[in-house]
C-alpha cells in the first residue's frame, strides 16, 4: 500500500494539554544518564536562571511524540506501521521545558518522499504553552521500507 | 571553542536494564527494544536501542559540552544511520561519541558541533549536529 501524497500540508488537531513534572523529568534523565543537577534539583536551576527543573535536550520527544503518533495511524495516510523505521529527529527549542509547563502539541506533516522502494514521511510538531508560548519544534522523519 | 576542533570522545552505554528503564520512562512499548524473541521473530539480529535512548547519549555529550546545562542547547538533531545492537550481558552495547566544532559558525553567541556515534566502529548516528548557546 502506498502512501498517500496527498496528506503533505495535512495539519492535525491540537493534543490535549500536557503537564511537565519534576517527576517525569528526573524519571527521564535517570533513563538516559543525565547528571546534571539542572534535572532534578530545583535549587540549582533556579540558581542557573531557570523557573524550575529543566528537561534534557530529548525530553520533547515524549511530548511530541503522542501527536506524530496520531498522525502516522490516521489510517487514510496509508503508512504500514510495522515496516517503519526512524530515520531523522530535531529538535529547536526556544527555551529548555521545565517543570510546571503546561503544553500542547500541533502536528503538521510536511513532507512525503519517494527514496527508491522507501517512502520517508517527515512530520512538525510545534509544542506551545497553553498560554501560547512556543517552546520547541520537533520535526520527525520515519522511512517505511519498501517490499525487497 | 576554535573552528575544526576535534573535541574529546566519550562513551556511553546501553543494557537491557537502561532500554527497559528507558521504555518506561518515554512511553515507547515496541518489544524490539526490550524482547529478545520478538526483535529476532522479525529479523533484527538482537534486541536494538530505541534511536531516541541514542539521540539522549548524544545529548549527555552535548550537555558536558554546555558545562552540564541541558537549556544551553538550542538545536539538536540527528540521522539515525544503523541500528545499536545490545547484547543480553551485563556490559550491554558501547556508544562512542566523537565530535568537532564545526568549521561554518554563523552566530556568534552559539557554537555549532558536529558529533558522531558509532558502535564498534560502525556509524549509529550521522549528520549530528548540536547548537549550543555560549554561556
Amino acid at each position: 500500500m502506498a502512501i498517500n501524497p496527498a496528506y503533505v500540508g495535512k495539519a492535525f488537531e491540537p493534543s490535549a494539554p500536557y503537564e511537565v513534572s519534576r517527576v517525569k523529568i528526573a524519571e527521564f534523565a535517570t533513563a538516559i544518564g543525565e547528571q546534571s543537577p539542572l534535572c532534578y534539583d530545583k535549587e540549582a536551576a533556579v540558581k542557573a536562571g531557570y523557573p524550575d527543573v529543566i528537561a534534557p535536550p530529548t525530553f520533547a520527544i515524549v511530548i511530541s511524540s503522542a501527536g506524530a503518533s496520531t498522525a502516522v495511524r490516521d489510517p487514510g495516510l496509508g503508512l504500514n506501521y510495522a515496516m517503519v523505521v526512524h530515520g531523522e529527529q530535531s529538535f529547536t527549542h526556544g527555551r529548555p521545558l521545565h517543570a510546571g509547563d503546561v503544553v500542547v502539541t500541533q502536528t503538521t506533516i510536511e513532507r512525503i518522499r519517494s527514496i527508491g522502494k522507501h517512502t520517508s514521511i517527515t512530520m512538525r510538531t510545534e509544542i506551545t504553552t497553553t498560554d501560547g508560548e512556543h517552546v520547541c519544534t520537533a520535526r520527525n522523519t520515519l522511512v517505511e521500507r519498501g517490499e525487497l | 571553542m576554535t573552528p575544526g576542533t576535534q573535541l574529546e570522545p566519550k562513551t556511553y552505554r546501553a543494557t537491557r536494564l537502561d532500554l527497559v528503564k528507558y521504555a518506561g520512562a518515554s512511553g515507547d512499548f515496541n518489544p524490539i527494544h526490550t524482547n529478545e524473541r520478538i526483535a529476532k521473530s522479525v529479523g533484527l539480529p538482537n534486541v536494538i536501542a530505541h534511536g531516541m535512548y541514542t539521540m539522549a547519549q548524544a545529548g549527555r555529550y552535548a550537555t558536558e559540552l554546555a558545562d552540564g546545562d541541558p537549556g544551553r542547547i538550542t538545536e539538536f538533531s540527528v540521522r539515525f544511520s544503523a541500528m545499536v545492537v545490545v547484547p543480553d550481558d551485563d556490559d550491554g552495547a558501547t556508544i562512542e561519541v566523537c565530535g568537532a566544532v564545526a568549521a561554518e559558525q554563523p552566530d556568534p553567541d552559539h557554537v555549532v558541533v558536529e558529533i558522531t556515534a558509532r558502535q564498534d566502529g560502525t556509524k549509529v548516528l550521522s549528520r549530528t549536529r548540536a547548537v549550543i548557546r555560549q554561556g
